[in-house]
């Protein structure tokens, strides 16, 4: 074909958006440190300190049991998990390949780019979730109703969304050997500091202080209420009207990072 | 096709480019000489759009290069770019082709690429000069009508290079329009029909390679020399550049002959004697060699 003929158009989003989708995702899921982390931690988490007390009552005259509330914990640490580590280091390990500089000169636009890597890290936060619901299924007894089991998926899942923010942030801030440590260093200590692992009240008084203020109490409140489990008070629209704005605040930031590294290195 | 207008870039003190202009036309086969630092690679992000000029406009198919439409018509070559090391080799070039309105099929690009053994190989075990070919298969999956091509062959042997030449080559051959960077001048001997020459962010030569040629009348002395010699044996001689490495001595002058009559006298011994015409290596090497002059 000659090259007169050619006419001036760009190639149609929805089948771009499919293989760059696919692609993201068995570009993470081919990499073990990551996918085995990301989908086998939080199920071992759950096996090493969820499964010896999961059929007791979570406090006396409970009819939660520790199984199903510390499932709810894991669940949402989970989903999270993947979107910090899968965006925070995947990307600044591209960035430090220079990868960016070839995909800025095809014409994939930027947001196919986003979106499939969204897509493909929720694509991994669901093979989480099976795991650990299979887990606690199978091993703890665990026995939700379908409404309870639906509901601690979606609400786990959308509770993942800022974090998707928050990983973009990262991937842009951090140094590619930087961000696994900054990462983990942000994100472990807010999900012991948001009561995922150990209740509050067992936690430093400065640290109760502060959880309100942290995403991942927000969220925990969410999937503990998803499985009857009590939460720590104040109803549950404030929970989600604060994630809204995490949401809003991370993708923020998220589009600075962006915007400062483009700036700095395109121009 | 691609068009620079009075492009000048500056990254903070240094002046990358000053005031370069230049059209490239629909089937053009165009080289970008210079040695390091020069600006080539900065004209290319130019017109590819990754870089914005302080001043002046670029211009790609009479489009802004950042349009998409633009970028749809055009395959690229980048120095040090990274691509995914997870995927397979077929898998990113199929991807790539997603990109585009027209693309290749994955096969075609692959075989142009001369990659068909390494297609179900995870682009991380693929060796230097494989990922340049890989790069090529990117950059010609779209079936682009422009291919911009940044030092593309810088890490591959002889050989290798010769091949990748040969694939360009025939690519081009389509009817494609090529802009390719380099510094190993034979590559725009053997490819190129129009030469710029570019040096501290000007352009101080825009002709065909033999017309470049020509512009140095200079004669090519090059001999091993049995005892080792330095730069100083060579003082005083009527020369326009010298090399003195691996007890190689290569000179190019406008007096051959005055130049190996002093030599003699200095007593120098010396084998494998060659008197040749200038190269495009040669001649571009004393045409920079007069910009740097007083």
């Amino acid at each position: 074909m000659s090259a007169a003929v050619t006419q001036m158009r760009t190639a149609s989003i929805l089948p771009m958006l499919r293989k760059q989708t696919w692609a993201e995702f068995i570009k993470l899921f081919r990499v073990p440190a990551f996918s085995t982390t990301s989908i086998v931690l939080p199920a071992m988490f759950y096996a090493f300190i969820g499964l010896g007390q999961a059929k007791q009552p979570l406090f006396t005259g409970s009819h939660v049991t520790f199984g199903e509330y510390f499932l709810a914990s894991m669940a949402l640490y989970g989903v999270a998990n993947v979107m910090v580590l899968g965006f925070g280091i995947s990307l600044a390990n591209e960035r430090g390949q220079k990868q960016d500089l070839l995909m800025q000169s095809t014409p994939l636009p930027a947001y196919v780019f986003f979106v499939a890597k969204a897509l493909s890290a929720l694509a991994i936060a669901v093979l989480a979730l099976v795991a650990l619901f299979a887990l606690a299924a199978g091993a703890g007894g665990v026995d939700l109703s379908s409404t309870q089991w639906l509901a601690l998926t979606y609400r786990a899942l959308l509770c993942s969304i800022p974090f998707i923010g928050l990983g973009f942030a990262l991937g842009y801030l951090a140094g590619p050997n930087s961000a696994p440590a900054v990462t983990n260093l942000i994100y472990l200590p807010t999900a012991f500091a948001s009561g995922l692992f150990f209740p509050l009240h067992l936690l430093p008084q400065f640290l109760q202080n502060l959880a309100p203020y942290l995403p991942l109490y927000r969220g925990a409140q969410l999937v503990w209420d998803a499985v009857g489990a009590p939460t720590e008070g104040g109803s549950l629209m404030t929970d989600w009207l604060y994630m809204a704005g995490f949401t809003v605040a991370f993708f923020a930031l998220a589009l600075w990072a962006y915007r400062r590294d483009q700036g700095r290195k395109f121009n | 096709m691609v068009e620079l207008q009075n492009v000048s870039k500056r990254f903070g003190e240094v002046q990358a480019l000053d005031n370069i202009s230049l059209a490239i036309d629909t089937g053009e086969v165009v080289a970008m000489l210079g040695p390091n630092g020069a600006g080539k690679t900065t004209s290319i992000s130019i017109m590819l759009g990754t870089r914005r000029p302080t001043s002046g406009t670029a211009r790609l198919f009479g489009l802004d290069p950042r349009d998409l439409k633009a970028r749809a018509r055009i395959g690229v070559m980048l120095q040090e770019s990274g691509v995914p090391g997870m995927l397979k080799v077929a898998e990113i070039v199929s991807l790539f082709a997603s990109y585009y309105p027209q693309p290749l099929k994955t096969e075609e690009a692959i075989e142009i690429a001369g990659l068909r053994e390494k297609s179900s190989s995870l682009v991380k075990d693929l060796s230097g000069g494989q990922r340049q070919r890989l790069y090529l298969a990117l950059a010609v999956c779209g079936n682009p009508d422009v291919l911009f091509l940044d030092e593309p062959t810088v890490g591959m042997d002889v050989e290798g290079r010769r091949k990748f030449l040969q694939e360009v080559g025939e690519f081009a051959g389509r009817g494609r329009t090529v802009v390719l960077t380099t510094h190993y001048l034979e590559e725009a001997d053997q490819l190129a029909k129009r030469v710029i020459v570019v040096d501290r962010g000007h352009v101080i030569a825009d002709a065909s390679p033999a017309s470049i040629k020509a512009r140095v009348a200079g004669k090519r002395v090059a001999f091993t020399p049995a005892r080792p010699m330095t730069t100083a044996d060579l003082d005083g001689l009527p020369l326009l550049s010298s090399q003195v490495n691996d007890g190689q001595v290569r000179l190019l002058t406008n007096e051959p002959e005055a130049v190996l009559r002093e030599l003699f006298r200095r007593g120098v011994d010396m084998q494998s004697l060659e008197v040749s015409g200038a190269d495009l290596e040669e001649a571009f090497v004393a045409m920079t060699h007069h910009e740097d002059g007083p």
